[in-house]
C-alpha cells in the first residue's frame, strides 16, 4: 500500500494511504479527544469533539473520519480548535442531567473528563432539557437517557458487533433518543444482557443494575453463612479500578478484600469451571460416540449467549450442552454438597458471585436453577460493583496482601478453569480433559494455541483415537450468528463449538472496569487481560480439570461419576424458546 | 390485517429482494397497503432484509410520513406552514387537540379522528388552511373549529 507523508502539529509522520487523521496524530504523539468514535466500533462523526484544523482548509474537520492526504498539515490544538470543542461540550452539557456528584460513572465519564480539561462552564447554555423516564425494568441494566449524548456507540455495538439490534436512534431533532422499538423497555425486547453497551458508553447513561444493597443485606443477616465465589476474569481486571495498569493480576488482593468485607468463605468459581469441564467433556464424548446425537455440541457457559440462542435460534437449543454455567454449578455445589458436609441448612447458605458480567444477574433468576430447592445463587456483583464496595468499605487495596489464598476445603480451581475467562479457554480446558479421558494417555503438550487469541472465529482440528474432531471458537454474538447460520444451513463441519457472548470473552465482559476510548485506541484490552490468565496457566502445576483434587473428591463423595443421575439433578439445566417481540 | 393485504405485502417484499436500499421503499409500500406500520409489519420488513427492528422503527419515527397508529376514519390536517402559522393556525390545531383530546400526530381513542400538522399545502392565499379527508377549508378561525367538527360529528 502507498504511504502518505503529512505533518501533525509540525511533526512529520508517514502513514499508509487511507489512514484517518486521528490515527496519524496518535502515531505522531498527539491525542485527539473523541466522544463518539471508538476503535473498530463507531465512526458516526456525530459528536464533533475531534475537530482539527487543516492548513488551507477553511472549515474544521473531524479527525475520526477525515482521511490523510499527501503534504497535509494538521493542527490538533489551536485556539480555534479548542474554542470549537469547548462550545460543543457546553452544548452537550446543556441537555445533560449533570448528576455527577452521585453518578456511578463519575471519574470514568469521558464527557466529565473533557468538560474539566476544556474548562467548560456547565451552565453556559440554559434552556429546554429532555426529561426521560429511567428504564430499570430489567434485572441487569439501567438506561438513563437523561445522561445520553447520542454518540451511538451503544447502537453500533448492539447492532453491528453483537447483531442483537434492540436499540437505535428514534425520532428526530431535539426529540432524538436512543431507544428500543415502540417505546418498549429493554425488558420487553430481545436484549441478551451482554452489557457491551455499558462498556462503550462515554457517560453514565448505561450502567448495571446495582446489587450491592442485596449483598449487604445478606452480610448483615446473622442466620446466613455467606459464601462468595469469583469468576476467572475478575482478578485480571479488578486492579484497574485501583490505578493498576491493564493486565495486572490481583488475585490475592481480591481474595483479601472479600475477606475484609466480611464474607464467611471466599472460594474460586474456577473450581466450578473444572466441574463444567468434567460434565461437558463427558457429555461431548457421549454425543461423539452416539450416531444419533445432535451435533455439533455448543458450550453453555455464557449467560448472554444462552439468551441470544433462545431468542434467535430456538431450533438449535438441542445443540447446547445441558451443563449449567460455572456460576450456577458453583451455587448448586455450595447448597448441596458443601451445605451437607458442613451441616448447614441450604436455606441459611447465601451464595454471592463476583462476575465480569451483567447477564449473570439475569441467569440467577432462571427457572431450573435451584438444585437444593432454593435458588443456586442469591446475588451477583460485577467487577465494577466489587470495586465500589471495596472503596466504600475503606479498604486500602494497595496494602492488601497479594499472596492471600482462597479458603479451604474447596477453594481452588485448576488453571484450566482459570482460562475460561478468555475466548477459547473453555475449549482448551475441555480438550485437555477430553483428550486424556478418551485416550487414557497423558498429553505431552497441553497448550492448544490455535484456540487462543482475540480473533472472532477460530478453528482447529484435533485427533482423538484416530478420529478427526473439528472445533470452532467464537466470541462476540455477530460471530456466533455466522456459525449458527452454517449449522442451520446444514453446512457446519464442526463437532464442538465454544461461544462467548462478549468479544474476547469474559475478560472483556459487560461487568468489567470501564476503559475509555482514548485507551482503547492504543491497547487491546481483551488480549492484555487474557495475558494474566495464560501467564498464570503457564506457571501453574495444576493445569487440567480432571486432576483437581477437589473435583476428584466431589465425584468420590457426592456425584459418583460425570453425567451421573445425581450430577444431572444438580449440575445440568434446561432452556426455553423465547419470543422476540 | 387481512389475508389479501398480507399477500400484497409479501409480493412487495419479494419485488424488492434484489433492490439496493430496499427498507424505506418497503416501508412506504407497506404503509400504502395497511395504512400504517404496526409492529408485525415492521418486524417482517426487518427480518426479510436482515436489519434490526430497532433500525426500521428508527426510520419510521424519523420521517413524519410514516404512521405507527391505525389512522382514524376522518383525517384532519392543519397546515402549520409559515403563512398559515402567522395567520393563527397554531391556535386552530390547539383547539382541535383540546376538543378531541388528542395530540397532533395521533388518533382519538374511538378511532374516529386523526389530527395532523402538515407543512405548506400550497394555498397560502386561503391561510390559515386545513383539510378534512382531503376537503379544503380556508380562512379558518378558532371559532370555525366548532362548526367543522359539528359537521363531521353529525355525519
Amino acid at each position: 500500500m502507498k504511504n502518505v507523508n503529512l505533518k501533525v502539529n509540525g511533526v512529520p509522520v508517514t502513514v499508509p494511504e487511507g489512514t484517518r487523521i486521528l490515527d496519524a496524530a496518535i502515531k505522531a504523539g498527539f491525542n485527539i479527544p473523541t466522544l463518539c468514535y471508538m476503535k473498530d466500533l463507531c465512526n458516526e462523526s456525530s459528536c464533533r469533539v475531534c475537530v482539527v484544523e487543516i492548513k488551507n482548509n477553511r472549515k474544521l474537520m473531524t479527525a475520526c473520519s477525515t482521511v490523510v492526504a499527501e503534504g497535509m498539515e494538521v493542527l490538533t490544538n489551536t485556539p480555534k480548535v479548542r474554542a470549537s470543542r469547548k462550545i460543543t461540550l457546553e452544548l452537550m452539557l446543556s441537555n445533560h442531567h449533570k448528576e455527577c456528584l452521585s453518578c456511578v460513572r463519575s471519574g470514568k465519564c469521558e464527557l466529565q473528563t473533557l468538560a474539566t480539561e476544556y474548562g467548560c462552564d456547565y451552565a453556559k447554555y440554559s434552556g429546554e432539557m429532555n426529561d426521560y423516564n429511567v428504564d430499570d425494568a430489567t434485572p441487569y441494566l439501567v438506561r438513563d437517557n437523561n445522561k445520553c449524548i447520542l454518540c451511538r456507540r451503544c447502537v453500533a455495538v448492539c447492532n453491528k458487533v453483537q447483531t442483537v439490534g434492540v436499540i437505535d436512534a428514534g425520532n428526530r431533532g431535539f426529540a432524538t433518543k436512543i431507544a428500543s422499538p415502540f417505546g418498549k423497555s429493554l425488558n420487553d425486547v430481545p436484549c441478551v444482557a451482554c452489557g457491551q453497551c455499558i462498556n462503550v458508553c462515554p457517560t453514565g447513561a448505561l450502567r448495571e443494575k446495582d446489587s450491592i444493597s442485596e449483598v449487604e443485606k445478606l452480610l448483615a443477616d446473622p442466620s446466613k453463612t455467606v459464601i462468595v465465589g469469583t469468576a476467572p476474569s475478575v482478578r485480571a481486571a479488578l486492579g484497574e479500578e485501583f490505578g493498576y495498569p491493564i493486565g495486572t493480576d490481583t488475585e490475592g488482593k481480591m481474595v483479601a478484600a472479600l475477606k475484609a468485607i466480611g464474607f464467611d468463605k471466599v472460594f474460586d468459581v474456577d473450581m466450578a469451571a473444572d466441574m463444567t469441564i468434567m460434565e461437558e467433556g463427558t457429555e461431548f464424548l457421549g454425543r461423539l460416540n452416539n450416531p444419533n446425537a445432535v451435533m455439533p455440541m455448543i458450550t453453555s457457559c455464557s449467560a448472554g449467549w444462552i439468551r441470544f440462542i433462545e431468542y434467535n435460534y430456538p431450533e438449535l437449543l438441542p445443540n447446547l450442552s445441558s451443563c449449567k454455567s460455572p456460576q450456577q454449578m458453583f451455587g448448586a455445589i455450595m447448597k448441596t454438597y458443601y451445605a451437607e458436609k458442613m451441616g448447614l441448612d441450604p436455606k441459611n447458605v447465601a451464595v454471592v458471585t463476583i462476575m465480569p458480567c451483567i447477564a449473570k444477574k439475569f441467569e440467577l433468576t432462571r427457572d431450573d436453577q435451584s438444585a437444593a430447592g432454593v435458588p443456586d445463587i442469591d446475588a451477583s456483583l460485577t467487577t465494577r460493583e466489587l470495586a465500589r464496595m471495596i472503596k466504600n468499605y475503606g479498604i486500602n487495596f494497595a496494602k492488601l496482601d497479594p499472596k492471600t489464598e482462597f479458603d479451604n476445603p474447596i477453594g481452588k480451581g485448576s488453571t484450566a478453569g482459570l482460562i475460561f475467562g478468555a475466548t477459547g479457554g473453555v475449549m482448551e480446558a475441555a480438550l485437555r480433559t477430553v483428550a486424556e479421558v478418551a485416550t487414557g494417555k497423558t498429553l505431552d503438550n497441553i497448550d492448544f494455541k490455535a484456540v487462543r487469541g482475540t480473533k472472532g472465529i477460530k478453528e482447529a482440528t484435533v485427533t482423538l483415537n484416530g478420529k478427526q474432531i473439528n472445533i470452532a471458537v467464537a466470541s462476540g454474538l455477530g460471530n456466533a450468528r455466522k456459525l449458527m447460520d452454517e449449522i442451520k444451513a446444514g453446512k457446519s463441519k464442526y463437532h464442538f463449538i465454544e461461544i462467548m457472548a462478549c468479544p474476547g470473552g469474559c475478560v472483556n465482559g459487560g461487568g468489567q472496569p470501564i476503559v475509555d476510548s482514548q485507551t482503547r485506541n492504543i491497547v487491546d484490552v481483551a488480549k492484555t487481560r487474557a495475558g494474566v490468565l495464560y501467564k498464570k496457566d503457564k506457571k501453574d502445576v495444576l493445569r487440567k480439570s480432571h486432576e483437581n483434587p477437589i473435583v476428584k473428591t466431589l465425584y468420590k463423595e457426592y456425584f459418583g461419576e460425570p453425567n451421573s443421575h445425581k450430577a444431572h439433578e444438580v449440575l445440568h439445566t434446561t432452556y426455553v424458546k423465547r419470543d422476540r417481540y | 390485517m387481512t389475508d389479501e393485504k398480507d399477500m400484497q405485502f409479501a409480493a412487495v417484499l419479494e419485488s424488492l429482494k434484489d433492490v439496493p436500499g430496499p427498507v424505506m421503499m418497503a416501508m412506504q409500500k407497506a404503509q400504502d397497503i395497511y395504512g400504517y406500520l404496526p409492529l408485525e409489519v415492521q418486524l417482517k420488513i426487518a427480518d426479510y432484509f436482515g436489519v434490526p427492528l430497532s433500525t426500521v422503527y428508527g426510520i419510521a419515527t424519523f420521517y413524519s410520513q410514516f404512521r405507527l397508529e391505525q389512522p382514524g376514519q376522518i383525517k384532519i390536517a392543519v397546515c402549520l406552514g409559515t403563512a398559515c402559522y402567522v395567520k393563527g393556525s397554531g391556535g386552530v390545531i390547539d383547539k382541535f387537540s383540546r376538543l378531541l383530546s388528542v395530540e397532533p400526530g395521533h388518533t382519538t381513542s374511538d378511532g374516529r379522528f386523526t389530527l395532523e400538522a402538515t407543512r405548506c399545502i400550497g394555498c397560502c392565499g386561503l391561510a390559515p388552511v386545513l383539510t378534512v379527508n382531503g376537503e379544503v377549508y380556508g380562512k379558518v378561525t378558532e371559532d370555525s373549529v366548532d362548526e367543522i367538527l359539528a359537521k363531521y360529528n353529525e355525519a
